[in-house]
């Protein structure tokens, strides 16, 4: 089968590789009908995450055909149409068993603190990803779900990560009526947050940004305000400045290890390594939001720390809530908005690759070219 | 300063105003209509090679990937580099110096199959001329200039060593 193969930093292809097989009895075997690029491929790309191994294939967010079930699968038949959750869960630990999907303690051997996601280095449990013709599904009892037929393919594909991560970075907010929310990054998981914030019922918006095209995009999509931090003397001030000089009640980091915006943070995180990525978002999240408010934070960093100012959270008396997302247990809900019409995830798909031209899609979405916002990646059976 | 969004004009606000319509509300909740599991263990995946374990963990877990075992240098690294904790620099260091090696004996493998990396391909580097003309042209200018400084600096070095020490 054709796959996306990893070479090292910023080196990728496609390549023909032996097709998966059942490794478990409720394993099942999906034929790939879309899978996307995600920020988080951004980091292992980058050569950011530890582990990450030459000749693993990529890609946590797909949907696909059943092709073939273990023997103990009773959800699943041969053909159904499925999206699948970028977390692995065995759907029984005391996590799993609580709805904490993203926290399952049984399908990563080579870490505790992380949880198990398809095609995302070692230390996320070693698993080859969705960027190929076919992927190995491990209990596929618990985390694919059918999708319903009157939902788009392209809609569905988000569903299995970047809507419900920035639904879920609203939610760890706690967003309540009435409070002004500040969303650092404008990628794909920020513009879902935004639009997630007024369905929580938010009564202001804001987006903070580097990128215009990416401020413009989500001005218009989740109707809210959007400024570009280029443009600002210093951030954190110019955010006071426009909350009447109190702060957020909420701020949500949809940036991760990899931000811009301080060159210390950029040395010390992204080329040095001396830190676990550039913790700049997280930084102006908690020196911008309000006394006693909350910072959400969704962004991605390692595992060793990060230079943040917890002196000044600790003074604020805020409240940080972080987590990977627990797709699975956003779905219903968040096809319910869909097919009420309240968001159309799809309109923030802006390529559509064939899985052969891999390489060009990630250096594309990596350096952010032709207006990139979402990177859909097809494979041949799907070209038509 | 726009602040004047009105929510009457938002699609869907306030849908989920209502915590109890929150999906994740309360963040600890089991679901009446159970998570899909029908097992009280899950059953155990064969191992078929090496599978390196967190020392965090008292047992293999019920199931993992079976991507690139680990080989080589690489592997012996990654290997020493288990014997630490996820909480001790002594993993996580091992295994961002085994990725490095990993990359060159990627590139050695490549060759031993009579297949020389097509670097610039790999990189996806005709989407930077499509799309970034002016960056794609200074970049492969600053690189022709850094490989051509390699030949002069060589030839450099050799003429000043070649010179009679009196
Ligand atoms: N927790 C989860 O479950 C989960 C799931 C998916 C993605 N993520 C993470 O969320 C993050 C964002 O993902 P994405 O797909 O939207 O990525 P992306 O790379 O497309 O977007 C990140 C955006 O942040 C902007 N940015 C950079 N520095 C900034 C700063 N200091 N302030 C504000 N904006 C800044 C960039 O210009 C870019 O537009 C990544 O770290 C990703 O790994 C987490
Ligand atoms: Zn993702
Ligand atoms: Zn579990």
């Amino acid at each position: 089968m054709l796959a996306m193969d990893y070479r090292g930093p910023y080196r990728v292809r496609a390549v023909q590789k032996s097709t998966p097989d059942i490794e478990h009895p409720n394993d099942a075997i999906i034929r790939v009908t879309r899978s996307c690029i995600c920020g988080s491929d951004l980091h292992l790309y980058h050569g950011l995450v530890p582990d990450t191994r030459v000749g693993t294939t990529f890609g946590h967010e797909f949907t696909g055909v059943v092709e073939e079930v273990g023997s103990s699968v009773q959800n699943l038949k041969v053909g159904d149409h499925v999206l699948v959750p970028f977390n692995i869960s065995c759907g029984s630990c005391l996590y799993c068993q609580n709805q904490l999907y993203g926290n399952c303690h049984e399908v990563n051997p080579g870490a505790t603190a992380v949880g198990g996601i398809y095609g995302y280095s070692h230390t996320a449990g070693g698993y080859d990803g969705g960027q190929a013709e076919y992927v190995r599904v491990p209990f596929a009892d618990v985390g694919p779900y059918k999708i319903p037929h009157d939902l788009d393919l392209d809609d569905a594909v988000l569903l299995t990560d970047v809507f419900p991560t920035g639904y879920q970075a609203a939610e760890m907010g706690g967003v309540k009526e009435g409070d002004t929310v500040i969303i650092f990054g404008a990628g794909p998981v920020g513009i879902f947050a935004a639009k997630s914030a007024w369905l929580l019922g938010a009564s202001r918006v804001i987006v903070i940004d580097q990128l215009d095209y990416r401020l413009e995009f989500v001005k218009r999509f989740a109707q809210c305000e959007a400024y570009n931090f280029r443009e600002m003397e210093d951030p954190v001030v110019f955010l006071k400045k426009i909350t009447d000089w109190q702060g957020a009640d909420v701020c949500i980091d949809a940036v991760g290890a990899e931000a811009a915006g301080s060159a210390m943070q950029r040395l010390t995180g992204v080329k040095l390594k001396w830190q676990a990525g550039s913790a700049i978002a997280v930084q102006w999240a908690i020196n911008s939001v309000k006394k006693g408010g909350v910072v959400s934070i969704v962004g991605v960093y390692g595992p060793t720390g990060n230079l943040i100012p917890l002196g000044n959270a600790v003074n604020k008396g805020i409240t940080i809530r972080m987590n990977q997302a627990s797709v699975k247990r956003h779905l219903p809900r968040l096809i319910e908005h869909i097919q009420a019409g309240r968001i159309k995830p799809s309109e923030i798909i802006t390529h559509k690759i064939p899985l052969e031209e891999v390489a060009e899609a990630y250096h594309i979405f990596s350096s952010k070219l032709d207006n990139c916002i979402k990177t859909i990646l097809v494979p041949p059976s799907e070209m038509h | 300063m726009n602040h004047e969004i009105r929510t009457s004009e938002v699609k869907g606000w306030g849908a989920d105003k209502n915590p109890l319509d929150r999906p994740a509300y309360p963040m600890w909740h089991q679901p009446e209509e159970g998570t899909g599991a029908h097992w009280i263990e899950p059953e155990k995946q064969e191992m078929k090679f090496t599978v390196l374990k967190s020392i965090e963990r008292p047992a293999m877990t019920s199931a993992f990937g079976t991507s690139v075992p680990p080989s080589g240098l690489s592997g012996a690294i990654r290997k020493f580099a288990f014997k630490y904790s996820e909480s001790s620099f002594g993993h996580w260091i091992p295994l961002l110096i085994a990725d490095r090696v990993d990359m060159v004996e990627g590139v050695l493998d490549d060759l031993k199959h009579g297949h020389i990396p097509n670097v610039f391909k790999e990189m996806g580097l005709k989407s930077e001329f499509k799309y970034n003309r002016k960056s794609a042209i200074k970049k492969t200018m600053v690189g022709a200039l850094m490989l051509g400084a390699v030949p002069l600096l060589y030839t450099y070095l050799r003429r000043k060593h070649a010179r009679p020490i009196n």
